[in-house]
């Protein structure tokens, strides 16, 4: 209890975040999730981690609304008619976002933005608009503290997606995170440099490989939270991790690892993800209250568990410490970490995941991306900061080996030098050259602005200040990225430099 | 296969030509300009005396730039001045081109490019440094002699092949008007869709006598902008 006299007497909290830290801590009393012993076992042991979910599964982890059935329905729950006008449309959004729930409470996917505002634009010239998405995006940013939101343009040229990335360019906002669907063959050559030029203000938008990822569902999918990749009408029930060092480590040998340590955490967490899901369909009204499903904005079967993993690097490493190889420099090392993904991927395709038919019954694997607690474990599949290689064509072709088997969200991450903006055709160049290999989902940043990625979500370095001294900061993220910059050393990421 | 010095080659580079491009700086130049920014490659060598460059044949430096398809669309060969050694250019850019890139020479125009079409046959385009335009201003400037320089303006612009032309801008030092309307002069209508570099110098790495040469003021380089528009240019960027 005394955790929970110190939330409410924090200096260092909103009210909000406090309420919010609250019920989390209430949730924590409950006991009503079937855990074997040795799944026990392994999360004391910090090898495989739920990421404080919370004790009762009571709202999916990621919620992807359909907002074009929104737009075009409107809802009789929200007492909403479909909007006829661009402030309608702006309000009506406002709105619905503030009643779509997630692991954090918050929205974890806005849409669409660019196709769901573009119908609504005509009549109105670029200043016009600009005022009103300001007022919007604004909104957004002060309301949703929490950075794990998500827009999404793209991969279309639209004159709703210029305005924004123009707007976004200005207001220098944390929230929401966005990405810009990329594909040769759809988006234009101007827009795609537009949105790389502006990612060297903002930080915002990352770029997706629209191509690889559009035929992972047979709906449409978004990108939410971080970078993830899901149904949308759907999203994520939840979301676990192996924590590949830590099961490293309770290794005796490589043979160990892969006999025994792998295939039961794997086990463990298979078993202990589809007890969540059990709990948040069968048990916990979820489904049959929200007014979302009655409206048909998310169905029950467009949701799936993501397997996460985090740390291949380090895991690698410690396996392969007496022959002093390292993951993302030898071939060796690469070799095996490539023999664990497999594993992973040979033990996901046949375990069978509840609940799960748009994922045909079985778990995703997702590349996570850390959490504000973890030392010294780098980001899903990603080469440890500070032993990046020196050309950044190694490096994306590093990349792209290790991107292929996560379906479900993975991304790497480079800071550029500031000269980048006087020739984004190079930059795409390099997102062309990296998207025909494989790579997934790219994200760069401009190595001094105040925007930083952290590991899948944007944080101010200024807010990072404020925090360390103390102050009360407006978004949660600030608090997670404040640990994760320092315990992993995210400011000697490697510029590239040109 | 013949070799040349080469001194660095930068896998990707954001600042050597359209899009991103392996650029490969070869040792050695006839001309000693008063602002040059990377000395080090002045010196001309024929033998192995320096540790700094390594003699390589033009497959040896195909093998580098190979390394970097499919990220770059390009490569592009600078220096020093990197047409001393037109036959390794010819095979290097000829290996190139038949893997899909395309092949862009940055230089000071001292060599007389007519005098090698099967280079230019080969080569996607010239960036082309005018560094003065009065003869006097030009020796003061680099020691050399700019009628080369001129007579290659017209002759890239005549067979297509003039990517770009480059004047580092210092006040009082570099005539910037003069060469404006020179160029219009030499290459006519042509000014339209040539791209112009107006680059302000800066004194980082220089050694020459301008090393202590201050910056030329955004305004000064706004100014210049506006008399390359009036006179007839149309693809100005100021870098």
């Amino acid at each position: 209890m005394t955790d929970i006299l110190e939330l409410v007497k924090s200096q260092k909290l909103t009210y909000e975040q406090k309420v919010l830290s609250l019920a989390h801590a209430a949730e924590d009393t409950l006991d009503v999730l079937h855990i074997p012993e040795k799944t026990q076992y392994y999360f004391e042991q910090k090898a495989i981690d739920n990421l404080f979910e919370g004790n009762a599964p009571y709202r999916p982890r990621y919620i992807l609304p359909d907002y074009d059935k929104f737009i075009k329905e409107g809802s009789n729950f929200l007492q909403i008619d479909p909007p006829k006008d661009l402030d309608e449309l702006l309000y009506a959004l406002m709105i619905l976002y503030r009643h779509v729930p997630s692991i954090t409470s918050f929205p974890v996917y806005l849409g669409n933005l660019d196709k769901m505002i573009d119908p609504f634009l005509e009549g109105y010239s670029d200043e016009e608009v600009k005022k009103k998405l300001k007022l919007f995006l604004n909104y957004i940013d002060r309301t949703i503290t929490d950075s794990f939101c998500h827009a999404n343009l793209g991969p279309e040229d639209t004159r709703a997606g210029r305005l924004i990335l123009g707007v976004e360019k200005e207001l220098q906002n944390a929230v929401p995170n966005l990405t810009f669907k990329y594909d040769p063959d759809i988006t234009s050559d101007e827009i795609a440099e537009l949105a790389l030029y502006t990612s060297l203000f903002c930080a915002n938008p990352a770029i997706c490989n629209h191509k690889l990822n559009m035929d992972t569902y047979s709906t449409d999918y978004g990108i939410a939270s971080c970078y993830n990749i899901l149904p949308i009408g759907g999203g994520a029930y939840t979301l676990s991790r192996l924590v590949l060092p830590n099961m490293a480590k309770l290794a005796k040998n490589i043979d160990h690892f892969f006999d025994t340590i792998l295939p039961e955490c794997l086990q463990a967490m298979g078993g202990y993800m589809n007890e969540r899901i059990r709990f948040l369909v069968e048990e916990s009204g979820f489904f049959e209250s929200s007014f979302l499903v009655k409206e048909g904005l998310i169905h029950k079967d467009r949701f799936i568990g993501m397997f996460g993993i985090v740390g291949l690097a380090e895991c690698t490493n410690i396996l392969m410490e007496d022959e002093g190889k390292r993951y993302g420099q030898d071939e060796e090392a690469n070799d095996l970490a490539d023999k664990i993904m497999h594993t992973i991927n040979d033990y996901v395709n046949t375990f069978p995941a509840k609940y799960s038919p748009i994922s045909h019954g079985r778990f995703m694997i997702h590349a996570q991306v850390g959490m504000d607690y973890d030392k010294g474990i780098t980001a899903g599949v990603r080469i440890p900061i500070g032993e990046e290689p020196e050309n950044l064509s190694d490096h994306l072709r590093h990349s792209a080996r290790f991107h292929k088997l996560i379906t479900t969200g993975c991304s790497d991450i480079f800071p550029m030098e500031i000269t980048a903006r006087n020739n984004t055709s190079a930059m795409l160049d390099i997102v062309k050259g990296a998207f025909t290999l494989g790579v997934k989902y790219l994200s760069f940043y401009e190595e001094n602005g105040d925007l930083v990625r952290i590991t899948g979500y944007l944080v101010k370095r200024s807010e990072m200040e404020k925090y360390k001294k103390g102050e009360v900061v407006l978004q949660n993220t600030t608090h997670l990225g404040t640990s994760n910059y320092e315990n992993n050393n995210l400011k000697d990421r490697k510029v590239r430099r040109v | 296969m013949i070799k040349a010095p080469v001194r660095r080659i930068i896998p990707h580079s954001l600042v050597d030509g359209p899009g991103n491009r392996t650029a490969i700086f070869l040792q050695g130049c006839n001309l000693r300009c008063a602002y040059c920014h990377n000395p080090e490659t002045q010196k001309i060598y024929t033998d192995n005396s320096s540790l700094e460059i390594e003699w390589m044949t033009a497959k040896e430096v195909f093998e580098e730039v190979e390394k970097n398809i499919p990220f770059i669309r390009g490569i592009t060969l600078s220096g020093g001045e990197c047409t001393l050694y037109p036959e390794f250019l010819t095979e290097l850019f000829t290996l190139v081109q038949k893997a899909g890139l395309s092949c862009v020479i940055d230089t000071n125009g001292s060599i007389d490019l007519s005098k090698y079409p099967e280079l230019m046959e080969v080569c996607t385009g010239v960036m082309l440094d005018v560094k003065a335009w009065d003869e006097k201003k030009f020796k003061r400037l680099t020691g050399g002699s700019n009628e080369v320089v001129k007579k290659n303006l017209k002759y890239l612009a005549d067979v297509n092949k003039l990517e770009e032309i480059r004047i580092v801008c210092i006040e009082d030092e570099v005539d910037t008007e003069d060469i404006l309307k020179g160029i219009k002069t030499a290459i006519g209508y042509k000014i339209k869709t040539t791209k112009l570099r107006l680059i302000k110098f800066r004194n980082h790495g220089v050694i020459g006598r301008l090393k202590d040469a201050n910056s030329p003021s955004d305004e000064y380089m706004n100014g210049l902008k506006e008399m390359a528009l009036k006179i007839g240019f149309e693809k100005i960027i100021i870098s």
